[in-house]
This record gives C-alpha cells, structure tokens and sequence, in this order.
C-alpha cells in the first residue's frame, strides 16, 4: 500500500512574486503557442497548402524539445518548492509520453490504413479492410498460438530454475564459480546465440550435437526438419539464454527465507521433501509469481532467434507474433496491415497480462 | 584401554553413505549444468581458431586435437600479421563496434539518468496529477515493460523517417532508453526505498536544497543500484537486434545487425562466423564474470520484499 502523503516532509516559506509568476506562465504557454504554431505551419507545409520549403519535421521536434524544456522551468518558477518535487519525475514523464503515447496514437491511425511504403500511392485510409484481411489471415494466427506454445514452455524452464536455485542454495564448495558460468548464457546476445547454437552446433553433419545425437543413436538428426522438433529446438535456445534470469530471482528468494524456518520444520520431523513443499515452496510463491510474469513478458518479445535461425520456418510452424510482423515489412513494406497486427496483439497481451496479474494477486495472498 | 568401548551405531553409517550420494549427485547436476552453459561459449572461441578440416572432424581439444590458426581473427584483419595492414573488413568491423558501444552506452547513461530521478521523486513524494496517484504514475512507468517492440517499431520507422532520424545513432539511442527506463525505474525505486528520509532531513538542516541533498547525499548512497541498473541496460540494449534491424541501414547499423548479415550468408568459413560472433560476446562475458555481483543485485531487486 502506498502511504498518503509524502514520505519525506519539507517545510519551506514560498513567497513568490506575481511578477516572476507571470513570467514563468508566459515562458510555458508562450512556448506551447510556438510549438503549435510550428507543428501548424508543418503541415500546411505538407499538405501543399503553404509552400515554405520544409524538409523534414525537425522544426516540429526541436520546437517540442524547446516546450519541454520550458514546461519543465516553468514549474520551478511559477511552483517554486512543489515545483522543485515535480522536476523529479517530469523528464521521465515528458520521455515516455512523447517516445509511446504519441507513435502509439501515430499507429492507430497507420494501422487503419492501406499504405505500403513500397507503393508510391502513400497512406490511404481504409477503414476496417485490414481488420478483415486479419480475421482471415492463417498464417497470424498460426503465430498467435505458436505464442500459447512458447509461454508453456515456461513452466518447465521454471522447474529446471527452480531445482539449479536450490542446489546453487545449498552447501557447496565453488558456489562462485557455478554462479557467474549459469549466468553467462543470459548476458549474451540472442543473434550470437542464434549462430552459436543454431546455426553451428545444431548443424546437421558437423555441430557437437548432431554428433552426441548420432552417438545416442538418432540416425539422422535433424533439428529444424519437422514443425515440431523445429519449435522445440527454439524454445531450448530461448530458454537456454533466460533459464539464468528466473534462476537468479529464485536463488535470491532462497537466500531471503530465514534459516531458523527451516530448522523449525526439521525440528518437528518434517523431511527434506516434506520440508521443501510445506515450507520452502509456499514462501517462495511471491518471488515464483514475479519471476514466471517477468518472464512471460520477456517471453513475448521473443523474435530475435527465430529471425535468425529459422525465419518462421518450416511453414510457419516456429513464427513468434513479432517475426511474422517482422518479415511482413522486410517482404512486403505493409506497414498498415503490419501496425494493425502489432496492436491487436498489444490489445491481446494487456487483456491476458491483466488477467494473470489480477490471479497473482489472488494468490500472493498470504493464506494464514 | 585397548578396547573400543563406543562404537557408531549402524545408522550412522548409513548417513554417511547417504551424505556422499547426495553430494555426489548434487554436484554432477552442477556440473552437468556448468557444462551446458559453458561449451557453446568454448566451441565459439575455440572454432574461431580452426581450419575447415578441424570443423568437419570434429576436433574439440586445441593442441591436441588440432592446431589453433589465425584464421578467424585474420578474417577480421585482427590476427598478430594483418593487424598493422590496411584491412576495409576490420574498418567495417570497428564502425560497427563503435556503434554498438555509442549506442548501448549512451542509452543506459540516458535511462539512468531520467530513471533514478523519476524514481527518488515516486518513491520520497505523493504527486497528483489529475486523477492519477503515486501509484498510478509508477504502474505507467512500469507497464512501459509490456509494450512489445513490434508495436512501436512501424509507427517509429515513419516517424524516424520524417524526423529524417532513421539510420542514426541518436534515434537508435532514444528508442534503447526508452525500453531499459522501466527496468532502472524498477531497480532504483527498490534501492531509494531502503535509504532512511532522516538523511536528507538532516542534510536541509544543514541548508541544502532538495535537489542538492539528491546529487550529494542520496546519489553516492544509491551508487550500487545505480551501477546495477546500468550494466543491466547495457547488457539489453548491447544485444539489441529487432530495432536496430529495422531502423538502420549503412551509418548506424550495429553489431548484432552486422552478424545476422553475415548468418544469412551460411559459407564454409565458420572460423570467420565464430570470430564475429567470439567479438560481439566477448565484451559481455568480460562484464558477467567481473561485475556477476552487480548483475545479480539488480535482478533480484523486487523480487524479495
């Protein structure tokens, strides 16, 4: 719960002039007046209205800058001490709204529209033409539940986490050691990776593991032939880089849990297995909780190595959301049917993140 | 005296043997994991050294099962004799280099700025803008974290486009602070949380603004998170590959783009493969294994309360 009001308590005298309040007002809307003024001449300009001789929109954006800039004075000025306190956050604010809310109201407008950067016709609006051509595109859809798939495989990645946390957790000799090499795969990057594993050691006549797979006895290994085996391999390489991550939010839930907990459950007789999920387990339910959402969301992102190793191959049967949109403008240039796809599936993830938040906080519940 | 007169129970015994078991299982899993971790890294360094016949061999071991060659490093005219040569592969490797190196550091300089500032005001002050609280603006900021990258990728290909901001690197810049300031945010409300407000009381007794108390008291404190939330968004926007695909073309491209090139064209020359792939790693594993401390810290903030 976030305690009213502030945690930090300052008392000051303002006396502020109306003369340096007034300046401060000007400054702010005199420069919003500006922005506006520049952003209008813009598009007269871009509409063949004016001609003044635009390039490009630069002039709109350092207006903006100029606007932040003065909004951000301004509060200062006109606010003085409370102003001060709102300094603090409104960079942050103004970077945010301007880099998502802005492109995001940008791409509604795209994403109903016929425009293909290819075609010279420019962007037309089109209406629910796109929605259309999605509801009876298979191939999205083929990606949608590929996603269903990928997030599965979650829950194993948890467990094989969750057991390496456990050892990593108990009494052994060069836990340093253990520790930064199950990190590494983490800080690498997923298009090296897609390389290293993918593409080299996944090779069918000359990679170790075609080699260690033809030694345990599979003939003629082939890790990208069939849609299944093809999926499989991408969420062991995915899982591969991000088993660490979840690995080191358990590992630090472990380390939370007070000693004397444990030592009371062996008091009453309790196992090491009984101990485990009587104990252990459910104090670490938050902490699972947090991590599994953490990494669904990374989760979803996931477009990096099936860009690089398989390109949605064979038929579709590896695409993740993000690299069928991917390729649907390296292809074809639809940057229209492409948006309308990206949001739809914005809308899709914050309907199901919502859902599973509002479970999680079911059951972070303490139950006692 | 001679004679024994206590003697080990026959249970005991069995927690010995017990006790090696486990252990013995305990660490074959480790190192069975260590290994999994750790040989894709040691067969990426070690095929940067070798010759096509060693590659189609299989030969893992060097100076016994092959002779390490220079032919990786050479194909980037870094190895010890091409070094001192005019070489347009290494001036092609170095650019991207230096791209990858502005970018993902001038990023993370970025989003640590505005994210341990947005962060000290949410989590000392109770603001209120229209209808939204304290708790609201932190869920904005954090919610930032689902936004997949497909979705802001075309909108900003056409507004980059317009900005004529597409292929530079302060447009790639822009975009990486933008992805990492929810993770700095997340990190840094944690670490401001566990400093006491009695600091900066005492520091206005002491005649300081709030601003100055923030720069000269509260930051040093704070140092560690702060070093946490910068390596980690370097470690993201370092491996960066969808937007920097999309959004750059000659200029500003950088390393993982560069890799993913060269993977579309699978030749024979893996040795060359490797080394590309040896350099865009290698800066990575050099920080995990000197600042692991850090990286682990910024992880698991949040994760215990």
């Amino acid at each position: 719960m976030e305690p009213e009001g502030d945690r930090l308590h300052v008392v000051t005298t303002e006396n502020i002039s109306d003369a340096r309040r007034n300046f401060g007002n000007i400054l702010v809307y005199g420069s919003a007046a500006i922005m506006f003024l520049v952003a209008g001449l813009q598009s007269l300009d871009s509409n063949n209205i004016l001609d003044i001789g635009f390039v490009t929109w630069r002039p709109t954006l350092y207006a903006a800058l100029v606007w932040m800039v003065c909004l951000s004075a301004g509060q200062v000025i006109v606010r003085g001490e409370q102003g001060k306190r709102t300094l603090f956050i409104l960079p942050a604010a103004l970077f945010v709204g301007a880099m998502v809310v802005f492109p995001l109201i940008f791409a509604l407008g795209i994403a109903f529209s016929d425009w293909n950067l290819s075609s010279p016709n420019g962007r037309q609006f089109n209406g629910f033409d796109n929605v259309r051509q999605m509801w009876n595109d298979p191939f999205y859809w083929n990606s949608l539940t590929n996603m269903v798939w990928y997030t599965l495989a979650i829950f194993v990645e948890y467990i094989i986490a969750f057991g390496i946390a456990v050892l990593l957790n108990a009494e052994i000799r060069a836990r340093k050691f253990f520790r930064v090499s199950f990190l590494l795969p983490l800080m690498l990057s997923p298009v090296a990776v897609s390389w290293m594993i993918g593409k080299s050691m996944l090779e069918v006549r000359f990679g170790p593991i075609a080699r260690l797979a033809r030694e345990l006895g599979w003939d003629s290994p082939s890790f990208f032939g069939s849609p299944e085996i093809a999926r499989a391999s991408i969420m062991m390489m995915d899982a591969w880089t991000f088993i660490p991550f979840m690995m080191i939010m358990i590992l630090a839930g472990l380390q939370a849990i007070p000693t004397e907990l444990r030592e009371a459950a062996r008091v009453d007789g309790a196992g090491p297995w009984r101990a485990f999920w009587e104990v252990t387990f459910p104090l670490m339910l938050p902490v699972s909780i947090t991590a599994v959402l953490i990494r669904i969301i990374f989760k979803l992102k996931l477009a990096d190595i099936i860009i690089n190793v398989t390109s949605g191959g064979p038929g579709g049967a590896t695409d993740s959301v993000t690299s069928f949109i991917f390729r649907e403008y390296r292809d074809r240039s639809n940057v229209g049917y492409g948006t309308l796809l990206a949001i739809f599936y914005l809308v899709l993830i914050v309907i199901a993140m919502t859902i599973l938040m509002k479970l999680a906080d079911r059951w972070m519940r303490p139950r006692y | 005296m001679s004679a024994q007169i206590f003697h080990d129970h026959e249970t005991d015994f069995g927690h010995k043997a017990r006790w090696i078991t486990s252990r013995v299982a305990i660490y074959g899993i480790l190192i069975l994991w260590a290994i999994i971790c750790l040989f894709p890294i040691y067969w990426t360094i070690t095929t940067t050294f070798k010759a096509a016949p060693d590659v189609m061999q299989g030969n893992m071991i060097p100076w016994v099962d092959f002779t390490p060659k220079w032919l990786g490093l050479r194909s980037l005219g870094l190895s010890p004799e091409t070094i001192f040569n005019e070489s347009t592969v290494r001036d092609e490797f170095m650019k991207r280099l230096t791209n990858s190196t502005v970018t993902a550091v001038g990023a993370s300089v970025i989003a640590v700025m505005l994210g341990s500032t947005a962060a000290y005001g949410l989590s000392r002050f109770s603001y209120r803008f229209g209808p939204m609280k304290n708790s609201d603006i932190s869920f904005f900021f954090l919610s930032q974290l689902i936004l997949p990258p497909v979705v802001l990728a075309l909108p900003f290909l056409v507004l980059y486009k317009s900005l004529a901001l597409l292929d530079t690197r302060i447009g790639l810049i822009l975009l990486y602070a933008l992805t990492t300031l929810p993770i700095v945010i997340w990190i840094m409300r944690d670490q401001f949380g566990s400093i006491p407000t009695e600091l900066e009381e005492a520091a206005f007794v002491d005649g300081l603004s709030i601003w100055g108390a923030y720069f000269t008291i509260i930051l040093p404190i704070a140092l560690p998170g702060m070093v946490a939330s910068f390596i980690l968004s370097l470690v993201l926007t370092w491996n960066e590959y969808f937007f920097a695909a999309l959004l750059t073309s000659t200029n500003a491209k950088t390393l993982p783009v560069m890799l993913a090139s060269q993977t579309g064209s699978q030749g024979i020359s893996w040795w060359s493969m490797a080394a590309l792939s040896f350099a865009a790693i290698l800066p990575l594993i050099v920080i995990g294994i000197l600042l692991e401390r850090y990286i682990i810290k910024g992880m698991a903030a949040g994760a215990v309360k």
